[in-house]
C-alpha cells in the first residue's frame, strides 16, 4: 500500500474550543485511481493534504497511522517531507492562474521543477520541458514554452500544471478540484489525460471534487465525505447502488439531460449522519 | 419582451460577437451555453448595458436600446453574476446592499421590503445585518438575486449563477429561481457552460460557438438528441456521457 491512513482526525483551535473538520477517516491506496467527493468544508482536501503535510500550522492532527510508503507522515520533519512533496507525490490545484508563476515563461517554470529534482543542466531541462508539454498533448510544445501564463487559457495551463508535476516521475498525483475552473469540454480532456498518464506510469491519483458523477466516470472508488467522516466507499462501477441517503441525495439533486425533472430534489440533511 | 437582431460586439480587432440573434418572450427563459471565449457572456453585458461597445439591434419591450441606458433600464433589467462573493461588497452589510438599489431608484418603504425580499429568497431574518464573508456560498447567491429583484424588474440577466456553488446548494438556488419566475412572471437569459443546468430551467437554448449563434434549440428537441449543429451534438454528448457512467 503506498498510502495508509487509519483514524485520522484534524482540528482547528476556536474560541468554543476545537472544532472537528475531520473525524476519524481511514482510507488505503495502493497504485489506482481513489476519488474522494463532498461538499465545501465536507474535509477532503484536508485529507488529501495531510499525506503531504501541507495543512495550516494551527491544525491539530491526530492518527492512529498516517503512512506515504511506510514513511510515518506524522512524526517526518521537514527534510524527510520535502523528498516527498514533488518528488514522489505531486498536487495539481484548481485555478491555473494562481498557481502558476505569472512572470515566468511555462517552459521556465516546467524545466525549474525538473532541475529541482533530477539536477541537470539547463540545457537538459529545456529540452525535458519540451518533452514533458508534448506528453500532456500540447500541439506546440516550443511554442507554449515561451509563453507567460496569462498568454494561455485555463485548460492550457491546467496542462502545464500537470507537466511540471509529472517531471519528477512522481508516484502520487493528488488533484483537488483540477477541473472546477474550466469549460465542460476541457474538463473531459483534463481528466481524460490524467487518466491516461496515471494509466501509462503506474501511478497513483486522488481526484478531489464535488462532482460525484464525473469522479465516478474516471476513478476506480470513490470515497463519499459528508462533515468530515467518510459516509460511504463505493467502486466507481457501484454508484447506482449507493445505499447512504446523502449520497443519494448528490446524484439526485443534479439536473440531468436524461432525466428531466420539473423540480430539483433538495438534499434534507440528517443530523444521524453526523455520528 | 427581448428582441436582438444581428448583434456585433468588438474588442479592438477581434470580433467576440458576430451577428447574433434570438427573441425572448415576455416570462420565457432563454439559456445560452458554449465554452469560455464563445461570447456567451459577451452577448448578456451588451444587453445589460455593461459593455456599450456593440452594434446591431437590441429590443426590450418593444423600444429600442441604445449604448447608454436611462436609469428606468435598469430597474427593470437586473443582473446575477456568479461569483457573490465579487459582487457584493465585503463592508457592506446584507441590509446596506439591498437598501442600495431602493435609494438609487427612489423606492420609500425600505424597511418592509428588505424583510419581504430576505423572506422571499428564504434567508432568515436575522441575516439582514451580516456581512458577506459571514454567510455560506448559497446564502450569499441568494442576497444576489434579492437585491436583483429589489428594483422588481421584468427581466434577470444571469450569468453563470449557480456554477460557484456545490451540486445540492445549485439545487436549492434553481428551484428558487424556478419559483421567483413562476411568481412574478420573469423574462430570464442565462447563461452557463452546463448544458444540463441550463436544460432544466430554459425551454429555448441557444449554442454559442466562436461568437455566433450555431443553433437554437427547444429543451425536448436537445434531450431526444435531435440536434442540427456537430457543436451542439459535441456538448449534448459530454453532458450524456457523464450522467450514464
Amino acid at each position: 500500500m503506498l498510502v495508509e491512513i487509519d483514524n485520522l482526525s484534524i482540528a482547528f483551535p476556536s474560541p468554543t474550543g476545537d472544532s472537528l473538520a475531520v473525524r476519524g477517516v481511514s482510507l488505503k491506496l495502493g497504485a489506482e485511481k481513489l476519488g474522494i467527493v463532498g461538499e465545501s468544508g465536507s474535509g477532503k482536501s484536508l485529507t488529501a493534504r495531510s499525506i503531504l503535510k501541507l495543512l495550516p500550522p494551527q491544525a491539530k492532527v491526530a492518527a492512529d497511522r498516517l503512512t506515504f510508503d511506510g514513511i510515518d507522515v506524522l512524526r517526518a520533519g521537514e527534510a524527510t517531507m520535502r523528498g516527498i512533496r514533488g518528488r514522489r507525490a505531486g498536487l495539481i490545484m484548481q485555478d491555473p492562474k494562481f498557481s502558476l508563476n505569472p512572470v515566468m515563461t511555462a517552459g521556465e517554470q516546467i524545466a525549474e521543477a525538473w532541475r529541482a529534482h533530477k539536477k541537470g543542466s539547463q540545457r537538459q531541462a529545456r529540452a525535458a520541458a519540451i518533452e514533458l508539454l508534448d506528453q500532456v498533448r500540447i500541439r506546440d510544445p516550443k511554442r507554449v514554452a515561451g509563453a507567460y501564463p496569462h498568454e494561455l487559457s485555463g485548460g492550457m495551463g491546467q496542462r502545464v500544471m500537470i507537466a511540471m508535476m509529472l517531471a519528477p516521475d512522481p508516484e502520487m498525483l493528488i488533484a483537488d478540484e483540477p477541473t472546477s475552473a474550466l469549460d465542460a469540454t476541457v474538463q473531459a480532456e483534463i481528466l481524460r489525460l490524467m487518466e491516461d498518464l496515471v494509466a501509462r506510469r503506474g501511478m497513483a491519483l486522488i481526484l478531489i471534487s464535488h462532482d460525484l458523477p464525473l469522479v465516478s466516470h474516471f476513478c476506480d472508488r470513490v470515497a463519499v465525505m459528508y462533515a468530515g467522516r467518510v459516509v460511504e466507499e463505493l467502486s466507481a462501477a457501484g454508484l447506482a447502488q449507493a445505499t447512504h441517503p446523502y449520497t443519494r441525495g448528490l446524484l439526485d439533486c443534479m439536473p440531468t439531460l436524461s432525466h428531466p425533472k420539473p423540480r430539483l430534489p433538495v438534499l434534507a440533511r440528517d443530523p444521524a449522519w453526523l455520528t | 419582451m427581448i428582441d436582438i437582431g444581428d448583434l456585433r460586439v468588438r474588442f479592438g480587432e477581434v470580433e467576440a460577437v458576430k451577428g447574433v440573434s434570438f427573441h425572448v418572450a415576455r416570462g420565457a427563459a432563454f439559456g445560452m451555453v458554449g465554452e469560455s471565449g464563445s461570447g456567451k457572456s459577451t452577448v448578456l453585458r451588451a444587453l445589460s448595458g455593461l459593455n456599450p461597445d456593440w452594434s446591431g439591434r437590441v429590443t426590450i419591450d418593444g423600444v429600442a436600446m441604445t449604448p447608454r441606458r436611462g436609469r428606468d433600464f435598469y430597474r427593470r433589467v437586473q443582473m446575477v453574476f456568479q461569483d457573490p462573493y465579487g459582487s457584493l461588497h465585503p463592508r457592506q452589510t446584507v441590509d446596506r446592499a439591498l437598501s442600495e438599489p431602493l435609494l438609487v431608484h427612489g423606492i420609500g418603504d425600505i424597511d418592509r421590503r428588505i424583510r419581504a425580499a430576505l423572506a422571499e429568497v428564504a434567508l432568515p431574518a436575522a441575516a439582514r445585518f451580516r456581512y458577506p464573508h459571514q454567510l455560506s456560498g448559497g446564502q450569499r447567491q441568494r442576497v444576489a438575486i434579492a437585491r436583483a429583484l429589489m428594483s422588481e424588474p421584468e427581466v434577470l440577466l444571469l450569468d453563470e449563477p449557480t456554477s460557484a456553488l456545490d451540486v445540492s446548494v445549485q439545487a436549492e438556488v434553481l428551484n428558487l429561481l424556478a419559483d421567483l419566475q413562476a411568481r412574478r412572471d420573469l423574462t430570464y437569459v442565462m447563461v452557463s457552460h452546463n448544458l444540463a443546468v441550463i436544460a432544466h430551467l430554459c425551454p429555448m437554448i441557444g449554442v454559442m460557438q466562436g461568437g455566433e449563434m450555431v443553433e437554437q434549440i427547444g429543451v425536448d428537441d436537445l434531450r431526444a438528441g435531435r440536434t442540427k449543429h456537430p457543436h451542439t451534438a459535441e456538448l449534448r454528448a459530454l453532458s450524456t456521457e457523464l450522467e450514464e457512467a
